[in-house]
């Protein structure tokens, strides 16, 4: 029988969370024989047998399915390489990167040149230094100039929020775009520059807020 | 993210909503944030952070001016404060910060190096400022000038016991000042326009910029960075932006 060892809604690295093997680690624990013990310092989710601990804020790790924006830092011969905010750069691929046909030899800038600003997908991850990135699927292409911001990562679905709640509430009273990456990258496009500040500060509010109850309508009145 | 802002400069606007001539708010300058040093100063503009200590070593004098002392300023960009500083000797950047630092203080004669000397020809101090960027947020030339000015105030003079400096035993005397302190800007050319105390983002789409040391009414030293050329128009411009700003960063020095 496995039985929950402790009763904090936040636990810190090393603190022992369960005992027993019916108990499964899951992100952010590990098993050390018979107990699951925190890796991280965040919030701890018991859902059905799975231990989890979302972190309170941390960097970003890529996984094969997120979306992130990323910046292009090398034209390769093959393709691309592209910064989504980790130690190494993740790679674009010729084929992933466009369903139009490249010739040979043809010169990759015209498709991404140095600085632009994409929206990909992640295929694969096998290691930190091997990241494979994709074009294909709903919504992802090349994003015109507009304001690029970081946030925390582990803030993202908080900006996002349910169901993109939040994130239509900030597009709608800002009228801007805004295209919000998992990896922590944040693009907004609005008709004036001050649209576009408030839609930054709205987003920074959230992530310096996001542990707060009663956030909506916080928010909504920030956005009046 | 350069494209983007050099699309916002052509309305004159900036990314943070500031003005093209407006410092961040607040400057705040702590003294004495360092028990080890003769004088220390925090400076912040914005989020961005620099530390400066100054410390008192005896030397001989050089040949050239037997009795006059003389200042080193050296400059760390510390790798936790930017993700493009690296550890190691220091680089471009940083001698660039110092020698801009070094060039105020000395070309303004804020500091009376004929009264550093102890013994002509023998013995003089030397005043070794050295700067540490905690938190680039963009703008640390401004910053470290100011933090250098803030701590020589702060320092005081170590006591001297048999031709030895007794560190840790301060004397009451404070370095020899002048009244006026020499104030650096750092003017920045943005597309089309000049703006003053650049983010980070904006730092890495300037194309020129000219940092410019001013006491009283009077320029005493002037660097210019950055790829781009600056005509002379330009650059008498970039003197009458300095000017606006001058009271306005005088004022956190108070």
């Amino acid at each position: 029988m496995g039985t929950i060892i402790t009763k904090d809604r936040i636990v810190i690295p090393g603190q022992v969370i369960a005992e027993g093997m019916d108990y499964l680690p899951a992100k952010g624990t590990f098993r050390e024989g018979e107990s699951i013990i925190a890796t991280v310092l965040g919030l701890l989710r018991i859902e059905g047998r799975l231990i989890n601990v979302v972190p309170l804020r941390g960097p970003y790790l890529p996984k094969a399915g997120d979306v992130v924006i990323g910046t292009i830092e090398e034209i390769g011969f093959g393709g691309w390489q592209v910064d989504i905010g980790i130690a190494y750069p993740a790679n674009l691929s010729m084929k992933e990167a466009t369903k139009e046909f490249i010739e040979r030899g043809a010169d990759l800038a015209r498709y991404y040149n140095f600085n632009d600003i994409i929206f990909a997908t992640i295929t694969n991850v096998i290691r930190l230094k091997a990241v494979d990135l994709s074009m294909n699927g709903q919504g992802l292409r090349k994003l015109p100039p507009g304001r690029l911001i970081d946030v925390d990562p582990t803030k993202i679905p908080r900006i996002i929020g349910k169901q993109g709640s939040m994130i239509s509430m900030i597009k709608e009273k800002t009228k801007c775009q805004i295209v919000v990456g998992q990896n922590g990258k944040a693009w907004i496009k609005g008709e004036t520059a001050e649209d576009e500040l408030k839609a930054d500060q709205a987003i920074r509010k959230i992530e310096a807020e996001g542990h707060n109850e009663g956030l909506t309508e916080h928010m909504e009145k920030f956005l009046e | 993210m350069k494209e983007y802002l050099l699309g916002l400069i052509k309305d004159k606007k900036r990314m943070d909503g500031r003005g093209l001539s407006t410092y961040r708010e607040p400057i705040t300058i702590e003294t004495g944030i360092s028990k080890k040093a003769e004088g220390s100063a925090r400076v912040k503009i914005g989020n961005t952070e620099v530390n400066v200590g100054v410390k008192m070593e005896l030397g001989t004098p050089y040949p050239d001016s037997p009795d006059e002392g003389t200042i080193i300023v050296t400059a760390e960009l510390i790798p936790l404060s930017n993700p493009n500083f690296e550890s190691g000797p220091p680089g471009i950047q940083a001698t660039e910060l110092a020698r801009i630092v070094d060039r105020g203080i000395r070309e303004s004669h804020y500091l009376d190096f004929k009264k550093l000397c102890v013994k002509k020809g023998e013995k003089i101090w030397m005043v070794l400022i050295d700067i540490y960027s905690i938190n680039d947020e963009g703008n640390l030339f401004d910053a470290a000038a100011l933090g250098a000015i803030a701590a020589l105030r702060d320092a005081k003079v170590p006591v001297i016991k048999d031709d030895k400096v007794q560190y840790g035993e301060l004397t009451a005397k404070k370095l020899p000042l002048d009244k006026e302190a020499p104030i650096l800007m750092t003017i920045h050319k943005l597309g089309d326009e000049f703006i003053v105390d650049p983010i980070s983002a904006e730092e890495e789409a300037v194309s020129a910029r000219l940092s410019i040391a001013i006491k009283g009414d009077r320029i005493c030293a002037m660097q210019k960075g950055g790829a781009d050329g600056l005509s002379l128009p330009e650059v008498e411009k970039a003197i009458d932006l300095a000017y606006t700003q001058v009271e306005e960063l005088k004022k956190a020095l108070k």
